[in-house]
């Protein structure tokens, strides 16, 4: 019985592990394909070579990071199987054929254009190139689409029914992949995607800008990042608190947790800003509150009657501390996200933008505030939809593969050992390529492959110089 | 004995496709990672790593259609076959990630490029291994219980297991070497010649081993090939393995630039035919039937649609991918 135990939170810490890593890459890349398309969009249009040296600046950073997706997604798609077999048996008739859709709509469509998009500049015309950078772009969007029907099912399980042999199965298609989570989670993660790569993008031109203020390339990539973030971080807000709404409506359990209400108020729930919950005692610590606040935020009325997880049978409670706690982390990061928006747009109006070294400091230091953000935000869905896999109808004890813990932990140790390695060495190469400046004549990803001519081999042939794009430019 | 095109009958189809088409894409470019100690460092290694980097991405998902679309036609055999073999499929997918990176990081780290070429050649034969080694323990039966996995956590690892392991690294090597016969010229494509027809000859005795051994495996392939009167169509099988053989030993010979490669393929497709022959209609041997592991036609409609659409529009794109990559390569990238 405890070996069974021990497996189980061996093979969860595995899957968070795992997809926590994973998720990293997509949220940056998501935003970066985008903003790729526009930079070669404008180039197109306005002919300025500072957009096509921003182009082939972050193509080469959107090269690694998403090799690192693809190979970290590999492992996704098979872990479903070998370590959550009794889920896959059971919810594979409604979430295998979304998870195939993305395959067929998506990772086929991204993967068979990046090839064109990385080193396809001299072989095709711009108009293809461009054609290809918006296939990828679009592609990264459609798999968004499919993943985050497929999880938001999970969270709000609707339109199945329930065979002979314990299986979901499908009764209406529509109703399944528009489940009701499924537009506000799309939105909300689509965003803080967008939101992420904008703080990365900012950050890195805030890096060079403070130390060359008049680095054109650096001054066009802090201005759009700047520009997207104070556009984004409101909208996100909003569109978080509309989330949050309806899982309030769907989910009440996971939004008691977020709250730290063990209690239920009949009369107006307090906003607990900080505490320390206590899942044992079933009470906040040191709880720091507003009267009130939350039934105005979440009812729309100071005096609305908010229940607590006390109206909730114990067993199903997920665990308090971790969603509470990632719920502010996020919560935090987003309002951090709308003051440096505020404050650039105090800059832009000034005509400081590029020379107000506080600013490229926050910028610089809210660089990787996106990924913390994300990563806390799915934390909190995740760990609140415990201790469901399928909420309310599949409990993850339930879930999970026939395994024994030392199978596990061996598998677990190994992931944790070769993620360090291979996405630490990553994320090396990565910060090296951006903590060099971006500059006239920029090179595509193809650079370093050692242009070295020797005799017997020659070059790619069919390439017309005129026709490749640094020539055009 | 004649087959009814049912849905899941359809789909075993689908998924042997999407599996074959992994094999066509993805293993010559594992191949090269195999055989990628046998060249030198510099331009040949250079050479051969751009032959395969526009497409090795696309080449993989199908893997991950092979794996997604189990999952989603056939998720009891998903849930059966994947905790079975749970040692091999994690190693393949650890391996997949070295080898993946490898394709980016050798680029950007010249000083340590010697330690991404060799995870680039480690991931590639685990990967190639672990394929392999699933494939055989398939084929020589899983233990199940109820809706589950009933066996030990080594019972994947057997000689047989590990003979298809092997075979299937000489073979990608193979598949490796022939498609650079195609894609480059001069020292790398004489050097893929020489490796090519050793490796050849060690795939035509891997086939024949493990061609012998399977129909002892159990009593029923033993019944599917040689009962009377299937033998007669049975028996076709082998003797194409034979001629094919034959030809590709031939082509390498006779230095024919683009056949080694492409009768390599025949080989690797005439022996998933004789797997289909074998297994056919179990997709757990002797457990657990295509039929029965089939998800509710609700889910193989809904995939059906979109799988008789996008398939083909997704091998169109690819096949005009290859297209803007064609010809011979040169070990410089592309400019």
């Amino acid at each position: 019985m405890f070996d069974q135990f021990d497996a189980l939170l061996l093979a969860r810490f595995q899957f968070a592990f795992t997809v926590s890593f994973h998720f990293i890459f997509p949220s940056f890349s998501i935003g970066l394909a985008s903003y790729l398309a526009v930079l070669e969009g404008l180039w197109l249009w306005t002919g300025r070579e500072v957009y096509l040296n921003l182009f082939k600046y972050w193509l080469k950073i959107f090269a690694l990071a998403f090799a690192m997706g693809v190979v970290s997604g590999i492992v996704m798609s098979y872990q479903f199987g070998t370590n959550w077999s009794v889920f896959s048996d059971k919810a594979g008739p409604v979430i295998g054929p979304l998870m195939a859709y993305e395959v067929m709509t998506a990772f086929f469509l991204e993967a068979g254009f990046l090839g064109i998009m990385l080193f396809g500049m001299g072989r095709v015309g711009r108009k293809l190139h461009f054609a290809a950078t918006l296939a990828v772009a679009v592609g990264t969007f459609i798999s968004a689409f499919w993943i985050l029907s497929a999880n938001s099912w999970m969270q709000t399980p609707v339109g199945y029914g329930v065979n002979e042999v314990g299986q979901f199965v499908p009764q209406d298609w529509w109703a399944i992949i528009f489940n009701p989570s499924f537009p506000y989670r799309l939105v909300h993660t689509v965003m803080a995607a967008y939101l992420t790569t904008a703080l990365v993008v900012g950050g890195v031109g805030a890096w060079h800008l403070l130390r060359e203020c008049t680095n054109k390339g650096a001054r066009v990539m802090f201005s759009m990042a700047m520009g997207m973030i104070s556009v984004v971080a409101p909208l996100q807000i909003f569109a978080g608190d509309m989330h949050g709404l309806n899982t309030l409506e769907h989910q009440p359990a996971k939004v008691m947790a977020m709250e730290g209400h063990f209690q239920s108020h009949p009369d107006g729930a307090p906003l607990i800003l900080f505490g320390i919950p206590d899942q044992e005692a079933g009470t906040v610590h040191s709880a720091i509150e507003i009267p009130k606040a939350s039934s105005l935020i979440l009812k729309h009325d100071l005096n609305a009657p908010l229940k607590g997880l006390d109206t909730v049978d114990r067993a199903n409670w997920p665990y308090v501390p971790v969603v509470f706690w990632s719920f502010r982390i996020m919560v935090g990061l987003g309002f951090a996200m709308f003051a440096l928006g505020v404050l650039s747009l105090w800059a832009r109006f000034r005509s400081r933008l590029y020379d107000w070294r506080p600013l490229h400091w926050l910028a610089l230091t809210m660089g990787p505030a996106g990924f913390v953000a994300v990563i806390a935000g799915w934390v909190t869905t995740e760990v609140g939809r415990q201790p469901f896999t399928v909420y309310g109808l599949l409990m993850t004890a339930a879930s999970a593969s026939p395994l024994e813990a030392p199978a596990v932990a061996a598998s677990l140790l190994t992931f944790i050992v070769v993620y360090f390695i291979v996405f630490g060495a990553g994320t090396g190469y990565i910060l090296k390529l951006m903590g060099k400046a971006p500059h006239p004549g920029e090179t595509g990803p193809e650079a370093g492959r050692e242009p070295i001519r020797t005799a017997g081999i020659t070059p790619a042939p069919a390439i017309d110089p005129a026709r490749t794009l640094g020539a055009e430019a | 004995m004649i087959p009814v095109f049912d849905l899941p009958t359809l789909w075993a189809f689908v998924i042997a496709f999407a599996v074959f088409a992994y094999v066509v894409m993805d293993g010559f470019d594992l191949g090269i990672g195999i055989l990628f100690p046998f060249f030198q460092p510099g331009p040949e290694r250079d050479s051969a790593m751009n032959s395969v980097a526009p497409v090795w991405d696309g080449n993989e998902t199908w893997l991950v259609l092979g794996g997604g679309g189990l999952m989603a036609a056939f998720p009891l055999a998903y849930a059966i076959v994947l905790p079975a073999l749970y040692a091999p499929i994690i190693a393949m997918v650890l391996a997949l990630i070295f080898r993946g990176v490898a394709f980016e990081f050798r680029w950007r780290d010249p000083g340590h490029r010697r330690y991404w070429d060799f995870a680039f050649t480690t991931g590639s034969v685990v990967a190639t291994l672990a394929q392999g080694i699933t494939l055989g323990a398939l084929l020589q039966g899983i233990a199940v219980e109820g809706r589950s996995y009933a066996g030990g956590w080594w019972d994947w690892f057997t000689p047989f297991s590990l003979l298809v392991g092997i075979s299937l690294v000489i073979g990608y090597a193979l598949l490796g070497a022939t498609w650079l016969v195609m894609k480059t010229e001069g020292m790398v494509q004489n050097h893929s010649y020489r490796l090519a027809g050793k490796l050849a000859i060690g795939l035509i005795v891997c086939v024949g081993l493990v061609s012998a051994a399977t129909p002892f495996l159990n009593g029923a392939y033993y019944e599917r090939w040689f009962a009377w009167p299937q033998v007669l169509f049975t028996a076709q099988v082998p003797l194409l393995v034979g001629l094919c053989s034959g030809a590709l030993l031939v082509s390498l010979v006779r230095r024919w630039e683009y056949w080694p490669f492409l009768l390599t393929l025949g080989l690797f497709g005439l022996c998933l035919l004789g797997l289909g022959i074998s297994m056919f209609p179990y997709v757990v041997p002797n457990a657990v039937t295509i039929h029965e592991a089939a998800a509710p036609t609700a889910s193989l409609q809904f995939m059906l649609v979109g799988a008789s659409v996008l398939i083909p529009i997704i091998l169109a794109y690819t096949g005009y991918s290859y297209w803007v990559f064609r010809g011979k390569t040169g070990h410089e990238g592309y400019h």
